[in-house]
C-alpha cells in the first residue's frame, strides 16, 4: 500500500511577535502543524500494521524544507518530495493543491492520501478536499479513528452533533483530526537513520506547472490586509494570601459592573 | 443571469445567508438563489423566499440522500454552472467547510472558509478570516470568476421575514452513486447551550484533572450565574464537555461582559473565542501563563484552592 501525507511547514503561532498590529513572522521557527503531524503518525501506525506500505511526506515549502523533512522521516516516512521551487512561493490553497496533486501523480500508484484537516495556522481546511476533487478521490474529513484492512477503510468523523462511521474504498482522501493519536517523538537514532532516506525536490516545471497556475500568479486570493486586531486588556495581577487576592478580585469586578446582576 | 446561490445543509443558517445575500445581491444587481438537496429538501421553500430568496433549485436524487461531500459538490457544481451563478454562500459547519473547497475546484474558483465578514467595496466582495492561528485578521478578495465563501454560522443576522413569493424550480442533476458510505451515527450527548449569548462565561481548560472535579467549576459558574465553556481538549480529546461548549477558533466567539478562564494556558486558538469579552479574568497557577498578559484581571494560584474560595466569597458578597 502506497500512502502520500501532506505537510505544510508553518511558523510556531506561540513565538509570533505583533508590532503595530502587524505579525512579525521572521523570528518564529517553521513546525509542521498539528494535525499535519499527526496524520504523519497514523500513516506510520499503518504501515507498522500492513507489511509492505510505503509512506511518502510530501510537502509544499521554502529552503527550510529540507531541515524540517528530517523530522517527518525520523517519525516514519520512507522517503519525502518536497517542492521548493521559487515559482510555488505566495501560493494559496488552490494553487498548492495543484502542485500536491500533480506530485502524487508523478509518484504513481497510491492507495490513502492523508493531510490535516486544517493547518495550524489559518485552518482553511481547503488542501484536502480540493486535492480530493483533483484526483477523483472520495475524501473522509475530521477522522478520529481510522482503520484500513485490504482495501476497505473505515472511519469515525468528529462531526458537531455526532461521530459518523463511514466506509469507503481505497483509494481515498482522508483528513485527521489532532485527537486521532499522539505524535511520536523523533529519537536521536531515528533522525541520523533518517539522514539516509531518499529526498527528491521537484520544481513547477517538473511537475508540468506554468508560473501562472501556482505562486503568488497563480492564486485566486488577493490579500488586502492581515492585521492582529487592537485590543487593551488591564493585565492586573493579584498573587499571595487566598483570602486577599480573592477579595481583591471581586472589589474589581465590583467596580466593573460585572457582577451581581 | 448572475446571482448569489446559497446552501447550507441547516436551513436556519441558510436562512442567515439568504438575508445577507439579498443585501449584497442589492449592492451587486444580482438576484439570490437557494439550493435545497436532498432528503426533504423544499418543504422549507417559502421561508427561504419570507427571508429573501428570489428562486430556489429543489434537487431529489438518491445520490443526496445523506450529505456526502462529494455528491453535494457535484450538485451545487452542476446548479451553479446552469443558473450562471457567481457567487456561492455557504456556511462553516464542518459540512460546509468540506463542501466548500471541492465545490470551488470544480468551479475553478476562489474559496474563503470560516469568514467572519463579507462586504461589497469596488464592486467585489471583501472577505475577513481569522489567519495565523487567531493572532491576525485577514482581508481577502477573491479573484477568480466564481466565488465561494462559506461563512460562520451566526455571523450575519437573520433579517426580517417578509410575505414574499419566489420561484420553486425542480432540478435535475446527473449524480454518480458517493463512494463513501455512512454505517452509523453515534449521537453526542448535547444539551443545548448558547455560549454566544451568555453575559458570564467560566471558561475550563486542562489545568482541571479529572471530569468529577467539574463540579467545583459548576459551582463558580452557579454562583456567578455563568455558562461553562471550555477549551479543546477537554472537549474534543476527553469529552469531558460537549462540543458546544468549546470557545475559540474551531468553537465559538464569545462577547460576554465577563469571562473567568480557569487552568487555561491562553493560547491563541482559545483567548480569539473571548477577544469580545468586556472583562477578562485568568485563574492559573503559572504566573508565566500567556493569559495573564490577555487578561483584564487575573489571579496566580491554583484552581483547586482559587475556585472554591472564589465561589465562598462570593456567596457572602
Ligand atoms: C487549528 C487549531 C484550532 C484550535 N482551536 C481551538 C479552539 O477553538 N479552542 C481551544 O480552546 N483550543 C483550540 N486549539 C487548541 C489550542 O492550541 C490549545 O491546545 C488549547 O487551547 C490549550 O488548552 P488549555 O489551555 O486548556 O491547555 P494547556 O495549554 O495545557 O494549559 C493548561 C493550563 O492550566 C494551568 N494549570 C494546570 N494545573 C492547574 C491548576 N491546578 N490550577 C491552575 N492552573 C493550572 C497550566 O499552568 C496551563 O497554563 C486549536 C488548535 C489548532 C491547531
Amino acid at each position: 500500500m502506497n500512502i502520500v501525507v501532506c505537510l505544510k511547514q508553518i511558523p510556531d503561532l506561540q513565538q509570533i511577535r505583533i508590532k503595530d498590529r502587524r505579525p512579525l513572522l521572521e523570528g518564529a521557527p517553521l513546525i509542521f502543524g498539528d494535525m499535519d503531524k499527526s496524520a504523519l503518525e497514523e500513516a506510520v501506525r499503518i504501515k507498522e500494521k500492513a507489511k509492505g506500505t510505503k509512506v511518502t511526506a510530501l510537502a509544499m515549502g521554502g529552503a527550510k524544507l529540507k531541515d524540517g523533512i528530517k523530522e517527518a522521516l525520523a517519525i516514519g516516512a520512507d522517503e519525502a518530495v518536497l517542492l521548493m521551487d521559487p515559482p510555488f512561493a505566495g501560493s494559496d490553497t488552490m494553487g498548492t493543491a495543484r502542485a500536491l496533486a500533480k506530485a502524487i501523480e508523478k509518484l504513481g500508484e497510491h492507495d490513502l492520501i492523508l493531510c490535516g484537516e486544517g493547518s495550524t495556522d489559518n485552518y482553511s481546511g481547503q488542501v484536502g478536499p480540493r486535492l480530493a476533487e483533483l484526483l477523483d478521490l472520495p475524501q473522509i474529513t475530521y477522522v478520529r479513528e481510522l482503520e484500513i484492512e485490504g482495501n476497505k477503510l473505515k472511519a469515525v468523523r468528529n462531526m458537531e452533533e455526532s461521530f459518523e462511521v463511514v466506509e469507503t474504498e481505497l483509494p481515498a482522501l482522508v483528513t485527521v483530526a489532532d485527537e486521532i493519536n499522539q505524535p511520536r517523538l523523533a529519537s536521536l537514532r531515528d533522525i541520523l537513520k533518517a539522514a539516509r532516506k531518499p529526498v527528491q525536490e521537484w520544481t513547477a516545471a517538473d511537475l508540468g506547472l506554468s508560473e501562472d497556475e501556482v505562486g503568488a500568479k497563480g492564486s485566486a486570493i488577493e490579500t488586502v490586509s492581515n492585521l492582529a486586531p487592537e485590543q487593551e486588556r488591564k493585565q492586573v495581577v493579584f498573587k499571595g494570601d487566598l483570602d486577599e487576592v480573592t477579595e481583591n478580585l471581586i472589589n474589581a469586578l465590583t467596580k466593573e459592573g460585572v457582577l451581581g446582576r | 443571469m448572475a446571482e448569489i446561490l446559497v446552501f447550507s445543509e441547516k436551513d436556519d443558517l441558510a436562512f442567515e445567508l439568504v438575508s445577507k445575500g439579498r443585501e449584497l445581491g442589492a449592492a451587486l444587481n444580482v438576484g439570490v438563489a437557494a439550493a435545497l438537496l436532498g432528503e426533504g429538501a423544499g418543504a422549507r421553500s417559502d421561508e427561504y423566499f419570507a427571508y429573501g430568496a428570489d428562486r430556489v433549485y429543489v434537487a431529489h436524487h438518491p445520490a443526496l440522500a445523506h450529505f456526502h461531500a462529494e455528491a453535494f459538490a457535484e450538485a451545487l457544481y452542476q446548479i451553479a454552472q446552469k443558473n450562471d451563478a457567481q457567487v456561492l454562500l455557504l456556511a462553516s459547519t464542518k459540512r460546509g467547510k468540506e463542501l466548500s473547497p471541492r465545490v470551488a475546484q470544480k468551479l475553478g474558483a476562489g474559496c474563503v472558509t470560516d469568514a467572519t465578514a463579507v462586504e461589497v467595496q469596488d464592486g467585489n466582495l471583501l472577505v475577513s478570516r481569522y489567519a495565523l492561528g487567531g493572532n491576525t485578521v485577514a482581508s481577502e478578495f477573491i479573484k477568480t470568476p466564481h466565488k465561494v465563501i462559506a461563512v460562520m454560522p451566526k455571523t450575519f443576522e437573520l433579517g426580517a421575514k417578509e410575505a414574499r413569493q419566489g420561484e420553486v424550480v425542480t432540478v435535475d442533476l446527473d449524480l454518480k452513486e458517493p463512494r463513501t458510505r455512512i454505517v452509523e451515527r453515534r449521537e453526542k450527548a448535547g444539551e443545548a447551550v448558547n455560549l454566544e449569548e451568555a453575559e458570564v462565561l467560566v471558561c475550563i481548560g486542562r489545568g482541571l484533572e479529572k471530569k468529577q472535579d467539574l463540579g467545583i467549576i459548576e459551582e463558580l459558574a452557579r454562583a456567578l450565574g455563568a455558562e461553562i465553556g471550555c477549551t479543546k481538549t477537554l472537549c474534543s480529546d476527553y469529552q469531558w464537555l460537549s462540543e458546544d461548549r468549546l470557545v475559540g477558533l474551531s468553537g465559538k466567539k464569545t462577547s460576554p461582559g465577563l469571562v473567568i478562564s480557569v487552568g487555561i494556558s491562553g493560547q491563541i486558538q482559545y483567548t480569539v473565542g473571548i477577544r469580545g469579552a468586556r472583562i477578562a479574568v485568568a485563574i492559573n497557577k503559572d504566573g508565566q501563563a500567556p493569559i495573564f498578559a490577555l487578561s483584564d484581571y487575573g489571579i496566580v494560584g491554583d484552581l483547586y484552592q482559587v475556585v472554591p474560595k472564589l465561589v465562598e466569597a462570593l456567596r457572602a458578597a
